[in-house]
């Protein structure tokens, strides 16, 4: 941090003593000196996520090349020697994966969009001007956002006054009806990568930026979308869209901005950290870029250069504050805080609560339906690089209930975990498996081709320019175990692919029955996968997990 | 590897199947740049090359080149079968050397830009523009 008379704080410091002294209170969890002028609230990727939910933390995060050993990529007791969280603390419950049933009978479930409105009236009373921006993946993720189509999203979301928002899994709710809640927003929807794909010139309904005057500083917000839209999800809901990083855009809207007399320029993104942390060493002339996609949840910034990047976790469990010393069109100094929102600890809003109830209303029967158990000692969970146990338990109904030989699931970072003994309800299936392209195929795959999509996923996860990610976690596999280097390059970094019934090492020219669900192609059959995923449950009526072996990973 | 239509419209993550082949380079390629330069050596400025850095759609993947004071740009797809892709040449009344296509790559490979400078001399850009079947953001 440097040249400038720049000056950075975090506030983290402050919860984590309070954590070690187990005394977490609502107003400690808020407590903030109001600074310098301009005041950001960030929250990113609440994927439908209404209602508090337990989430756990990834225990594998591997970052590749530069990214090795640098947040976001460490976990578990590393992570919090670095930031000194204490074991068993409430931060290291909020943070990091280890002991992750016990502390969450001690601290409770996390999130709930009523508790966020409680923080942000909370940061509006100390600055009402302070500008609340969403970084997407909101319209999307559980059984009510499925069955309105996002409209439940988009009604509580309103009920919070954000100023602006970018993009991701909203556009699988397709084109159609992504324009027109954009159409009707009351407030802007920003992407500057985000493209009409025909003519390739900026699409008229999404502005690349947004200018607001606040504590008598004009701050530019751009917005940036997933730019890997078309390539992760379907692009056939949304051809007439195209995204792309586009950097060299951004810098030209940052210039732009700035000679329009932006004093303070916000990134609004959706890239994901490694790519943020590229793009702030690409594009000069950005402040902050307040990062989502990739679900990190940092509990300091971390600057490249000048530009500092916010990371705020996924599913309504964090809520950042940043506030910004702007003077003379320069950042002075910063001071941020990542807000965990315990929900036990901060007190709901009632008039959100009673909106979020009202959403969910029509649906509280099938919403509420037990389905089955887990055990006492089992803890459904899904985000590390690797197959988590909900995804083992997801890949277990495909092979039973599809008869297949192997089951693929994609690598997605959303989904809340359950805990031992805990009921599973119809709800808690669909917060793991809803989307608007669930259907759960069955077809046959040679084993050369089953290879070259491991090789492909596995590239968009550990390439080492993360330019050429695209976020998300490898590839979830059932009855299939192989070995990963994640140091080599694609086309030889899987190998020993063995078929578990049978102990048999894949053969490249056999063919084999794979069962999985999220399908890119238009066209894919078969029954969705929430309703395999509650047949198999309803039949185990008690879910164990075990540990999985079958993933062997060598040079992290 | 062979699989019919269905199978590919089947497939979890898939999209063209022969799209999904590790790098390739065709030696063709530097026959090509030869051609055009005569083997003269290029600069690392003086042309930018804009190609997405994750094709959408690898059947049309736009690319643009600009190269100020240029006389002609050539546009390689070195993975391809063929190739030379484009050659656009600027008379001197032209208001920008400047030009933008779609073009279809055969994998991920990398897209190389030539420009040939009204002094004679030569500037090159590169572009790694990877195809893939895609399908597990998160």
């Amino acid at each position: 941090m440097a040249a400038s008379a720049m000056v950075g704080a975090s506030g983290f410091g402050n919860w984590a003593r309070l954590a070690a002294q187990q005394s977490l209170t609502q107003d400690q969890l808020l407590q903030f000196d109001t600074f310098g002028n301009v005041s950001l609230i960030h929250i990113t990727d609440i994927h439908g996520q209404l209602k508090p939910i337990y989430f756990r933390e990834p225990s594998v995060n591997l970052g590749i090349g530069a990214a090795n050993g640098q947040m976001p990529h460490i976990t578990g007791a590393d992570f919090r020697k670095a930031y000194g969280i204490a074991d068993g603390s409430p931060s290291a419950y909020a943070l990091t994966y280890d002991d992750f049933s016990a502390l969450a009978q001690g601290y409770g479930r996390v999130g709930g969009l009523d508790r966020v409105s409680t923080v942000i009236n909370s940061i509006r009373a100390d600055r009402p001007d302070a500008l609340l921006l969403d970084g997407g993946d909101t319209w999307h993720g559980s059984y009510t956002c499925h069955r309105t189509q996002g409209q439940d999203m988009v009604n509580v979301m309103n009920a919070l006054k954000p100023d602006a928002m970018t993009f991701h899994w909203e556009f699988t709710l397709g084109s159609e009806r992504v324009n027109q809640i954009v159409e009707e927003l009351p407030f802007v929807a920003l992407g500057q990568n985000i493209f009409d794909a025909e003519w390739d010139e900026p699409a008229e309904l999404f502005k690349p930026y947004k200018f607001y005057e606040t504590g008598g500083v004009k701050v530019a917000v751009i917005g940036q979308a997933f730019p890997y839209m078309p390539i992760a999800n379907p692009g056939w809901m949304f051809p007439e869209y195209s995204f792309g990083i586009r950097d060299e855009n951004m810098q030209k809207m940052v210039d732009e901005v700035r000679a329009k007399g932006a004093e303070c320029v916000v990134v609004l993104s959706h890239n994901g950290f490694d790519v943020d942390k590229k793009m702030a060493g690409v594009v000069s002339g950005i402040d902050v870029i307040l990062s989502g996609h990739t679900h990190d949840a940092l509990p300091e910034p971390v600057l490249v250069g000048q530009t500092v990047i916010v990371a705020s976790g996924s599913n309504g469990k964090f809520v950042s504050r940043v506030d910004l010393d702007i003077r003379d069109g320069k950042m002075m100094g910063y001071k941020h805080k990542l807000i965990p929102i315990f929900a036990d600890v901060i007190a709901p809003d009632a008039t959100i609560t009673k909106l979020i109830d009202d959403q969910r209303a029509p649906y509280k029967a099938d919403l509420e339906e037990v389905i089955g158990h887990t055990d006492d000692d089992s803890l459904l969970y899904r985000r590390g690089n690797f197959n988590g146990t909900w995804d083992d338990l997801i890949c277990d109904a495909l092979l039973s209930e599809r008869e297949a030989d192997i089951a693929m699931s994609p690598g997605v970072r959303w989904g809340p975990s359950i805990l031992p003994g805990q009921a599973i309800t119809r709800e808690d299936i669909f917060n793991v498996t809803s989307m608007s392209y669930g259907a759960a195929y069955r077809t046959e795959m040679t084993g050369e081709f089953i290879h070259v999509i491991l090789e492909d996923v596995a590239d968009n996860l550990f390439n080492p320019d993360p330019y050429y990610q695209q976020g998300g976690d490898m590839v979830r596999v059932g009855g299939l175990g192989y070995r990963i280097d994640v140091t080599k390059p694609q086309g030889e970094r899987i190998t020993e692919m063995t078929l578990l019934k049978t102990g048999e090492l894949i053969d490249a020219s056999k063919t084999y029955n794979v069962a999985g669900w999220a399908s890119v192609n238009e066209g894919t059959e078969g029954p969705q996968i929430w309703d395999v995923v509650e047949d198999h449950i309803k039949k185990l009526g008690t879910v164990s997990t075990s540990t999985n072996t079958s993933v062997q990973v060598v040079g992290a | 590897m062979e699989f019919s239509r269905r199978d590919t419209l089947a497939l979890g993550l898939g999209a063209a199947v022969v799209t999904v082949l590790p790098f390739s380079v065709n030696a063709a390629a530097d026959d090509v740049i030869a051609t055009f330069t005569g083997g003269a050596d290029m600069a690392d400025s003086g042309i930018e090359l804009t190609a997405p850095e994750i094709a959408e759609n690898g059947n049309t993947v736009p690319v643009a080149v600009s190269a100020p004071g240029a006389s002609a740009i050539i546009l390689i797809a070195t993975g391809n079968p063929t190739p030379g892709v484009a050659q656009f040449n600027f008379g001197p009344l032209a208001a920008s050397q400047s030009a933008s296509t779609r073009i279809r790559l055969a994998g991920t490979q990398d897209v190389v830009a030539i420009a040939q400078m009204a002094d004679g001399s030569f500037a090159k850009a590169i572009a790694t523009v990877k195809v893939t079947i895609g399908g597990c953001g998160g």
